[in-house]
């Protein structure tokens, strides 16, 4: 067994009578890519945000060894763990470069600055004190992507980062992740898109009203595996 | 084709599927109907049981059971938080005066007041509709402040320093204290109608929609502004006849009496405390209101210290109040809410 | 002349409001909260200096060393603790939660201080004034208090505009949950707010104590004002803020020129009457949802 980054025990979450999680685990070890893939209201999304540390719930997350359960959103950032969260959320009042620096404020020492942001899409430098809301949504998931990055992450949390964007633009903000890996960052990343994933996943889980029905490496699987616990078709034998 | 028959086979052997019903009330509410007509009884012939002075702070009870009830229905159901209701309670209170200096007799002017605040209400509706939450509030407390302004302008209503009511001179104390006992207890017990009525009504189940979600209440064709109107319109009605007892109890009308914001600090604390969307709620507020008020009554404004700090605490820490969890366990003793039997319960 | 006196008055009496509702406008752009309460605290921060002061006739600029940073941490704790807590709970609790407090806080000066007015003596410089015509007169007090309005938005922008911390409080007004994703501690920069907030309406309090009587129900017309001056000049903006206040001056000056008695109705008057034709206020930052 490799060396684990990220273990998550149990995790579960309500939303008042809604289980939208039930007892999930997963783990990712250090330098892996790792896809959690699922339909509408699986529950992926939830996942990141209860690693991130915006709900609470019982079973035990420990990071590098530590236990995160019951660590605050910005403790967690302080730790490592950083999330690009669904839809961006960039700050409407903030320029370009305001966003990203706002991301060094609890930051772990490290290489990653706003001039290395800079290097990594060409773009950004020219346009850093504008206001985001001219930015294009594919510009706008890159500023969200370099505000997590200069808080030298260890693990970055990627929410649906290809929600909404043309296919090309999606594939530009892909071609980033290999260098993200090779500066020693590991990704966990949600998608929609299960093609997507497995191209670019070590590993991979699949989620089906909150529970796990499919989980390995993409070699382990045929597509209509994958299809079948996507959809859950598949017998419920694995919960 | 034979499957078919299969098919038409299985559906005449499967049992018929249980009928659904409706039903309004709970048990609870059956039993306390013959104590609630029992007590209605005693409370009507309590002038010939009591002393004047009980009954005196019983109009007083009344009157703030009034306004509790009408607020509690502004902001528990049609989330209209508003803290300018003694715009009303004023112009009620001023009302029966004017009519009274030009010679209608009190107890006749009472009801005239009261639809007069209705009428007032409905152009002021529009204008402070046009904003929300807190800005609603801010709004609805300067139409009150504006409509004191305007009124202290006229000095045949007392101006400044207010005036004595007249036309009631003619009384016998004690009669008179029994007439406006009876006056404030059908004001209450009609606005509790009139309350219960609304809710009971499609517009109360329009309301409780908008209570949890407004603009999904909207969504699905639910007339928002009228049903929130009409809640405002009953709100000014009470107010009215709150503001006309006022007069009337008090022989006298002053400005910063009847329009005094500390009317909404009652009203909300009676609410509060006893627990906001129930009827139970602001009955049981206004009892734990009074008890304090007459407990506490040599110690200045400690009473109100009091009732402030236990208000925030509910809001905060006991969000529904002490009806609350009473509500939540099915205890209603008023039948508003639906019931579905034959299925899994579930309450509204 | 007597009409532009009236209007130099109205100007100066806008410093006053906008001072005031400088805090208002903070606690509800980054914060949400409708502070109910927030004309009672300008008044308990007269009746601290009131206190504290060695004597009645000590000078209340004075006060204005220590007030301020006092009601600064008052601030802080208070979001730490209760308004935290009830904003969690939703914006109608909140708004319930300080129109208690403000109850309780006017009923208890009460209880303290009695009901009688008090005021905050500054020595001579109350009486002084200059007198560019015979018939204007610019009080210095008023227009050191309208100086120190102008001086503290500034200083207000300035720190949001420039400082990481204001950078935070931005973020924090703009999405919360981001805010403490990308690592900010939201509940600490919640509190630098809410302080910032109680230090200005302590300053507007003893400026309020300078200026004119005050009792501990004075609270309530210096909150509709405020309130008014943050409508008017539009909901997110903090010079609308100060616009806002200058109007609302001005109407109450020029009111007054004509009736002394109505003052006060027609500054009421004005600001319904922008509400009814131009509810988002006269320079809206944002648009209200």
């Amino acid at each position: 067994m490799t060396e684990v980054l990220l273990d998550a025990q149990d995790v579960t979450v309500r939303h008042g009578q809604l289980v939208a999680l039930h007892e999930v685990c997963l783990h990712v070890a250090p330098g892996e890519v790792f896809a959690v893939v699922g339909a509408n209201g699986a529950g992926k999304s939830t996942l990141l945000r209860t690693l991130a540390g915006l709900h609470p719930t019982p079973g035990r997350i420990s990071f590098d060894g530590e236990d995160v359960t019951t660590e605050s959103a910005h403790g967690r950032v302080r730790r490592g763990i950083v999330m690009v969260p669904e839809g961006r959320r960039l700050f409407r009042s903030l320029s370009v470069e305001e966003n990203i620096r706002i991301g060094q404020v609890n930051a772990r020492p490290g290489s990653w600055d706003v001039a290395a942001c800079y290097d990594l899409f060409a773009w950004m430098g020219k346009r850093r004190h504008e206001r985001v809301s001219h930015l294009s949504g594919g510009e706008q998931q890159q500023v969200a992507i370099a505000r997590a990055l200069v808080a030298n992450p260890r693990l970055l949390l990627l929410d649906e980062i290809s929600l909404g964007l043309a296919p090309v633009i999606v594939q530009q903000i892909y071609r980033v992740l290999p260098t993200l890996l090779e500066q020693g960052i590991s990704i966990l990343l949600v998608e929609q898109d299960v093609a997507q994933a497995l191209r670019v996943a070590n590993r991979f889980q699949c989620l089906l009203e909150g529970r796990t029905t499919l989980q390995g490496t993409s070699a382990d699987y045929t597509a209509q595996d994958v299809e079948a616990a996507y959809f859950g078709f598949a017998s419920k034998d694995a919960s | 084709m034979s499957e078919q028959t299969e098919l038409d086979k299985t559906e005449s052997m499967a049992p018929p599927p249980p009928t659904r019903r409706i039903r309004r009330s709970t048990r609870a509410s059956r039993w306390a109907i013959a104590p609630g007509v029992v007590g209605l009884v005693v409370l009507a012939y309590l002038p010939y049981l009591v002393s004047p002075n009980s009954t005196t702070t019983l109009v007083d009870f009344f009157i703030l059971l009034t306004l509790g009830m009408t607020w509690n229905l502004l902001a528990g159901y049609a989330g209209l938080v508003s803290v300018g209701q003694q715009a009303y309670i004023g112009v009620g209170a001023y009302a029966v005066l004017w009519l009274a200096q030009h010679g209608l007799e009190p107890f006749v002017a009472l009801p005239v007041a009261a639809v007069f605040c209705a009428v007032v209400a409905m152009p002021l509706s529009w204008l402070v509709f046009r904003l929300r939450g807190g800005y609603f509030a801010i709004g609805t407390w300067v139409v009150a402040e504006v409509l004191s302004l305007l009124t202290i302008r006229d000095s045949s209503l007392g101006g400044g320093t207010g005036t004595n009511l007249p036309g009631l001179d003619g009384f016998d104390p004690v009669v008179l204290g029994a007439y406006t006992y009876w006056a404030a207890l059908s004001v209450a017990v009609l606005t509790l109608i009139a309350c219960y009525v609304v809710l009971r009504s499609r517009v109360g189940l329009a309301l409780t929609a908008v209570r949890d979600d407004e603009r999904a209440a909207r969504a699905v064709g639910v007339l928002v502004p009228r049903a929130k109107r009409i809640v405002y319109l009953i709100a000014a009605l009470g107010g009215g006849g709150a503001g006309a007892l006022l007069a009337i109890s008090q022989l006298n009308v002053q400005p910063n009496n009847v329009y005094g914001v500390q009317w909404s600090a009652y009203m909300i604390f009676v609410v509060l405390i006893g627990g906001i969307g129930t009827l139970e709620g602001p009955i049981i507020g206004t009892i734990v209101f009074f008890t304090l008020q007459q407990t506490l009554a040599n110690q200045g404004a400690w009473y109100l210290i009091i009732l402030g700090s236990l208000a925030v605490f509910m809001a905060v820490w006991i969000r529904q109040g002490l009806w609350g969890p009473l509500d939540r366990w099915g205890l209603r003793l008023f039948p508003v809410g639906y019931r579905v039997l034959g299925a899994r319960s579930e309450r509204t | 002349m007597i009409w532009i006196n009236a209007i130099v008055q109205g100007l100066l009496l806008g410093g006053l409001f906008a001072l005031f509702a400088c805090g208002l406008s903070l606690l509800f752009g980054v914060l949400g909260i409708i502070n109910l309460a927030h004309g009672d605290l300008a008044v308990l921060g007269a009746y601290v200096a009131v206190a504290l002061l060695p004597s009645v006739h000590s000078n209340a600029l004075w006060a204005l060393l220590f007030v301020p940073p006092m009601f600064a941490i008052f601030g802080y704790v208070s979001q730490r603790t209760l308004l935290q807590r009830s904003m969690d709970s939703g914006p109608l609790t909140t708004l319930l939660v300080t129109f208690g407090l403000s109850v309780v806080l006017q009923n208890a000066l009460q209880e303290g201080f009695s009901a009688d007015s008090h005021s905050l003596s500054v020595g001579s410089l109350v009486t002084k004034a200059f007198h560019p015509d015979s018939s204007i007169s610019i009080s210095y007090l008023r227009l050191g208090i309208l100086v120190a309005a102008v001086i503290i938005l500034v200083a207000v922008q300035l720190f949001l505009g420039g400082t990481s911390t204001g950078r935070q409080i931005r973020a924090l007004s703009d999405d919360v949950e981001a805010a403490s994703i990308v690592g900010i501690n939201t509940r600490h920069v919640a509190g630098i707010a809410a302080g910032i907030a109680f230090l200005t309406v302590a300053i507007a309090g003893l400026a309020d104590g300078m200026y004119a009587q005050f009792a501990p129900t004075s609270g309530s017309q210096l909150l509709l004002f405020g309130f008014e001056a943050v409508i008017i000049g539009g909901l997110g903006s903090l010079w609308g803020t100060l616009l806002g206040g200058c109007v609302l001056g001005l109407a109450q000056t020029i009111g007054a020129q004509v009736d002394p008695t109505i003052g006060v109705l027609v500054a009421h008057l004005v600001f319904l009457a922008i509400l009814a034709v131009r509810p988002s206020g006269l320079m809206p930052a944002a648009v209200e949802a």
